[in-house]
Formats: C-alpha cells, structure tokens, sequence
C-alpha cells in the first residue's frame, strides 16, 4: 500500500483513540474535583488533567485561568489547542478524507457523522451546562466506539487494518501511560493508610479513565489497593487498556506486517523487547526499580517505536 | 439551421402534453402529496451529506465543503431518443480523437485548410511537447464528456470536455440515492442500469495501458489532494475501481519509468488517471512552481513507459473555437455527417461575426474560448447595461478571446421545491469511454440543472445542481 495511506491510517488511528481517552479523562475528573476537599478533590485535579494530557505546557502559553471550565473548555473545544478533542476529530476527519478509499463505508460514516455532529454542537454552544459537557463526551466516546467497531467488523485483514491498529495500541499504551506518570505518586505503596479514604477517590478516579473500575473488581476481588492498581493498569494481560495488553497487539499486528513485508525490522524487535519486559516483571520488582522511572522509560520506548514504524514503513 | 425559439419542457414539450416517457412520472406525482416528496428531499440532504458527497468552492471562505443541490425527479429519456443520440456522442469522440493524433501528428486538418493553423498553434491548450510522437494505442480522450442541451429542435453539442470531464460520481451516487427513496418509481419504470461504469472504466485504462506493461497493468488516479474541488469524485472512483489513489509525492521517475511509494518499496505505474491539469503534471516540463506533479513524468510519458489518461494536450480540444470546427472533423476524418450538430456560434476572430455579436449582444450569450465552470460568460438577457459595455470593450479589444451563441431556449425539466414542482433549465453531460479497441457511453448521463429560477447557468461552481437521469427502456405508445 502507499506510504502516504499507512501513514494516514496509523494517525487517524491515533487521534480517535485520543479523543476517546480524552473524554474518559475528563469525566472521571469532573466526578472527582465535584468531591469535597476532604475526599480527594481538589483544584491541583485539574493541572493533573492538563499533564496527562500532554497540554499543560500549551495551556499556560493561552494564559488562561487554571480553573475548571477553562481547563475543559481547552481539552474539549479549544481551536488554538492542537489537541483539543475538537481537533483530534477534525484531524482524524482529515486523514480519513485523505485515504476515503482505505476505509469502510461503516467507518467513514463513523468519522464523517462524529464530525458533521460536532460542528453543529459547535455552533449550538450557547448553553455550556454540565449536561450539555456530559453529552457531549458521552458522543466522543460513542464516535470512537462506532469507528473501532467499524473498523474491527468490516475491514479487510491486510496492511490497512494493521497500521491503523498499530497506531491505536502506541497510542492507548501512550494514554495510559501517562496517566500513571502523573498519578504515580498516588500509587505508591506506602500511600497506604489503613483506613485512609483520602487517595481512594483519586484511584477510582485514575480507574475511571481508563474504563477500568468495575474490571478492578472483577479481577481482584478485593477492595482497592494502589498498587493492585498499577499492577491492572501496567501488567495485567487480560485489561485492554494496561500496557501488557497493548504490546501483545503491537507485537502482533507489527509481525503481521513482517510477514506480508517479508522482513523484520528495527520496529518489531524494538516493541518484542518492550513487550518481553513487561511480560516478565512483576508488579513488586517494578516497584522495587521505581515506577516513576519505570513509567518514564515506557514513554520514551514507546514514542521511540513510533519513530521507528515511521522509518521503516513510511519512508 | 435556425434554433426553434418555443421553450421545451422534458415532461410536457412545447404543447403541455404529457410526453409518453414521463406519463408513469406524472400519474405518480398526481397521487403523490407534497409532504412526502418534502420529506424525500430532506433524506436526500441527509444522505449526502453523510456519504460526504461534497465539494469545495473556490473563493468562499466560510464553508469549504458544500452540497451539490439535488433534485429528487429524474430526468428522463426513451431509449430510442438515446439511441441516437449514443450514435451521435460515439460518433464525436471517435473524431475527437482522431482530431488529436492529426494535430499532434502530421497535421493533415490544418494542411487541408478546414482548420486554420494558428488557432491550433496558438491555443494555450496545445502542448508543443507532444508534436511529433504517438501516445500508447493511439488514444488521446479516453473519458470524454460532452455537455448536450435539448431545445424543441432536438440535441446539441454545447461543449466537448477532452480534458479532465467531471461530474460522474454524481451521476453514480445520484442513482443509489433515489434507489434507497423511490424504489416504487424503479418498479414501475424500466431504468438502464449504470452501475457498471466503473468497470467499464477500468477496462478502458487497462486497455491503453502501454505496450511495455505486465499483463495486470498497474493503475492509478492521480489527484492533486483532498483541497481540490473534486476530490470527492477522486477518491470515489479510485474506491469503485480499486486502484491506489496518488498525489504527486507518491509518485517518482527513476530511468524514465514511473514508480509509486509503498509500505513495501516502489512499485511501478502503468497507467495514470489523472485528474490535474496539464500544466501542474511535472515542473521539470511545465509549471516550475508546482508541488502537485511529478518530476520526470514527461520523460516517462514520452519514452512510451506510462500511459496518461488523458492525454497530456489533449484540452486544445476543449476549446470553443476549436468546437466550432468539430463537425467538419466529424466529416474530414470519418466521411460522415455528423448525428450531433454543435450550437450555432460565432467566432469573434472573424470579423464579420464580430460585428454581428456587437451589434446583438443584449440577445446573445457570451464566452471565453478557454473558459470553464461558467466563469468569464456574458448572458446577454440577462446582463445590466454596464455589464454589456464592459464585454463590448472587452470584444473589441480581444476578439480572438470569444465566441458567442444564441441564448439558447435551453429545455426545462421539473424539479421539486417547496410550493410543488416547477421547470427550471437542464443540460446533460453523457461520458463516453474510448479504450484501446472499444467505445462505450453509459446509458443516461449527468443531468445538471439551475436551481434558480429562468437561470441558465448549471455549472455546480455557480449553485447549479443535478438529477438523476433514467434511460426507460417501455415507451408507452403515443395515444
């Protein structure tokens, strides 16, 4: 397939899934600055959103006010953020439009829908109630729902569908990462305090971002611990979201590509290393080496694969 | 010839009679109430725009995308009305190519002195790069569009478009949607199918494919990107005929051979469907400035190693005093009387004719002979006082520049708005397919019509709109 088209697929894979986790972000910091001060919630929340984001530095360039509706208004409308949900969707409308002829119907009415849907929430956005956010994240995740499922059971299985799932799983491995390099503190072991209900609802919260809170039970069967945690959001094999999982993919759908290339590369052995690691470890030795650094390190092997797709495929 | 200046409706002529191909229509809109057809004109929008069957506007600044207006009434035509005028388009195209290759060949139409010379040479459509040497097959339009307008008279040829002819892909999608509305107006009418044009496109482009190629020619559309007005038709045909859909920086020329860039190396190209002008092709040729093409495209072309669909030069034909000339060519090259005869013009170069047109130009309309799109026209009845002195000026000054026709009594068709159904003007363009062998038309065409009342304007650039055009095999017999 043409460079060009890879390249389009993998990004417009990558801004659907951000502006999914975006809006699951959001969400669950909304729950959680509405908490009173003495159950976690606080202002500092929302500076933690911006990081996790990737935005903070571009949000102070704006020197708007640090505050919840600026904050949301910039992670979720902002045209001078380049990656405002909003934008995400023009984005990945962009790409999609680019390579009309690599998509399915299904998909394409999918990103063409969420986004035609989101100018004319656009141009609606005199009322900015709650409700109105609400619905409005309830439809970014919907639109994401609609095109992975498009994607997921009406695309060929040939180089276009692994390139896009190569850049949703760097990308979801990405968000998650993140999340936890902001939070690690939080999950640190002796954070807890027998009793203690202080950090509870920032955990929940962190598990509500990642869709992850009624699957934390399922798992674990016990209430919660910040680093059972860590351990479901980095190791845990069977959590779509933890970074286990997402190499399992990238490993797969990278050999996928080997094989119709002929060829391994740099990328596939770069991602079966980080894959290897994480299959590996387990979540005390991870704590023992540090989880801010482990989590530091996972950012930069990951966006490093993402270098190398790049020189090996996109020319 | 003198054009009939009665106005024509589709439906009801010049008397107000049913005509015996619309008389299932008209029932059915008798016993249709306007609510419903209202509610079907909005799932139409609906529809479209989901699809994203759009395109830009150059110029305007607040919406980039827009809608093409769609009229949910079909146009419709006897089979034996199209028969001849099959005959007829089959007839042009066969004689526009051989037009071409003589012009771009030994020259044997401006030897015998039925074309002047310097109309050809001095034609910024003419590219001198392709003088003297023969493209893969012989084939210069591979897809021609021929614009067709009805009066009472009958058909004629309003324009060849030899260059890049657009517009199919809402002849396509127009069919599919009014399938997914009206599936009891199918039932009842025995419509000609078109939905096979993709493939006979791509046999087209296999066919031309150059002598050099493999068996399983490489194919692609050459688009100049998503910004372009037409890119929706782009990447709508790309799709239909499942060929990659390049920009220029896909492409590259290494040895004279055209490759593309893929996930798996290059590969090379055999036939390019382009879908941007001459001029933007390959900077090394043409335009230095432009990012759209492809460097060394023309040395590949010319070393016989990729076909060019179409033809680079072949818009000289496209040009509306080399129109005029069209007939004679029909004749000259085939030794036939053309079946379509062209609408009578007036060369502005030749002086007589110029002082006609100057002495009638509130009746007459107007054109750039390298215009398109509807952009540099004058429509006599319709223009203020200042504007017919701004033209005469201009007339005067450039004759060469223009040519002029009678405002034409161009037919009418109905179409649906909210008070009910009114007649606005319509035009057709038919594209006809000329491979390496075969020549074929799909039945039917692209109908354009102007929304707006008594306009005579459908370019789509200029708020025109179109329908859906039905070839119906069941002509009831004339009662």
């Amino acid at each position: 397939m043409l460079s060009r088209t890879a390249d389009n697929l993998y990004w417009l894979a990558r801004y659907m899934e951000r502006a999914d986790f975006l809006a699951r972000v959001i969400q669950a910091s909304r729950r959680l600055a509405a908490l009173p001060k003495a159950y976690g919630g606080a202002d500092s929340e929302w500076e933690s959103v911006l990081l996790s984001a990737g935005s903070a530095t571009a949000f102070k360039q704006t020197n708007r006010p640090l505050d919840e509706a600026h904050v949301i208004e910039f992670l979720a409308f902002a045209p001078d953020n380049p990656g405002s949900i909003r934008n995400c969707i023009e984005l990945a409308r962009t790409n999609a439009r680019a390579v009309r002829t690599a998509l399915t119907t299904d998909m394409w009415e999918a990103i063409n829908g969420g986004y035609l849907e989101m100018q004319a929430i656009e141009r609606a956005r005199g009322a900015k109630t709650g409700e109105d956010l609400t619905r409005f994240l309830d439809f970014v995740k919907q639109v994401s729902l609609v095109y992975d499922g498009g994607a997921y059971r009406t695309m060929l299985r040939d180089d276009a569908y692994w390139f896009s799932r190569v850049g949703l799983f760097i990308e979801r491995a990405d968000n998650t990462a993140r999340l936890l390099d902001v939070k690690y503190q939080l999950l640190l072991p002796e954070k807890e305090v027998v009793g203690g209900t202080l950090d509870y609802f920032q955990w929940t919260a962190i598990l509500r971002a990642v869709s992850a809170h009624t699957a934390y039970h399922w798992v674990y069967r016990q209430s919660l611990k910040p680093w059972l945690v860590a351990d479901l959001l980095i190791l845990r094999p069977e959590m779509p979201r933890s970074l286990t999982s997402c190499y399992e993919s990238v490993v797969r759908y990278l050999d996928r590509l080997a094989t119709t290339h002929g060829r391994q590369g740099q990328a596939q052995r770069h991602a079966r290393a980080t894959y290897g690691n994480l299959e590996n470890m387990s979540i005390e030795t991870l704590f023992q080496g540090g989880l801010h650094e482990f989590i530091g390190r996972f950012i930069r092997d990951n966006a490093q694969l993402g270098t190398l797709v790049s020189e090996q495929y996109l020319f | 010839m003198e054009l009939n200046g009665a106005q024509f409706d589709e439906m009801s002529g010049t008397t107000g009679a049913t005509r015996p191909p619309y008389e299932k229509l008209a029932q059915w809109l008798a016993n249709t109430p306007l609510d419903f057809l209202s509610s079907r004109r909005a799932q139409a929008e609906l529809l479209f725009r989901r699809i994203g069957i759009t395109f830009a506007v150059y110029g305007t600044h607040e919406s980039t995308e827009r809608l093409i207006p769609f009229d949910i009434l079909p146009r419709i035509i006897a089979r034996a009305e199209w028969i001849q005028l099959e005959k007829g388009l089959i007839q042009r195209v066969r004689a526009l190519n051989l037009f071409l290759a003589d012009l771009y060949g030994a020259g044997e139409i401006l030897k015998a002195g039925v074309v002047p010379s310097e109309l050809v040479y001095r034609n910024p459509g003419f590219r001198p790069e392709m003088a003297g040497w023969r493209v893969p097959h012989n084939v210069y339009v591979q897809i021609a569009g021929i614009d067709i307008v009805r009066t009472a008279d009958g058909f004629y040829v309003l324009e060849d478009n030899a260059r890049t002819p657009s517009g199919v892909s809402y002849m396509l999608e127009n069919r599919e949607v009014m399938m997914r509305l009206f599936p009891d107006l199918f039932a009842m009418h025995k419509v000609a199918p078109i939905e096979n044009y993709p493939d006979i496109l791509l046999a087209t482009l296999r066919s031309v494919a150059p002598p050099s190629a493999s068996q399983d020619p490489e194919i692609v559309l050459l688009t100049p990107g998503q910004y372009n007005s037409a890119f929706y038709e782009h990447s709508f045909l790309a799709d239909k005929l499942g060929v990659q859909l390049v920009e220029g920086r896909d492409l590259f020329v290494r040895d004279d051979m055209v490759y593309m860039r893929t996930t798996k190396g290059p590969k090379r190209v055999d036939v390019i469907y382009r879908r941007i002008d001459d001029e933007f092709l390959d900077p090394l040729a043409f335009r230095p400035d432009s990012a759209l093409g492809v460097a060394g495209l023309m040395g590949a072309y010319n070393a016989g190693n990729v076909t060019l669909a179409n033809a680079v030069g072949a818009g000289v034909a496209d040009d509306k005093a080399i129109y005029t000339y069209i007939p004679d060519a029909v004749r000259f090259y085939l030794g036939e009387e053309p079946l379509l005869q062209n609408v009578p013009t007036w060369r502005c170069r030749e002086k007589d004719a110029l002082a006609y047109v100057l002495d009638h130009l509130p009746e007459l309309v107007v054109k750039e002979v390298n215009g398109s799109g509807g952009y540099g026209m004058l429509v006599g009845p319709h223009a203020t006082r200042a504007e017919l002195d701004e033209f005469s000026k201009k007339l005067a000054e450039r004759p060469d520049n223009f040519i002029a026709q009678p405002t034409l009594a161009l037919s009418t068709c109905p179409i649906s708005v909210a008070e009910g159904i009114a007649p606005r003007h319509v035009d057709l363009r038919p594209f006809v397919l000329q491979g390496a062998k075969d020549i074929c038309v799909v039945p039917g065409g692209l109908t354009r019509v102007a929304m707006t009342e008594k306009s005579l304007i459908v370019n789509s650039s200029q708020g025109g709109g179109t329908k859906d055009t039905w070839v119906i095999d069941d002509v009831p017999a004339k009662a």
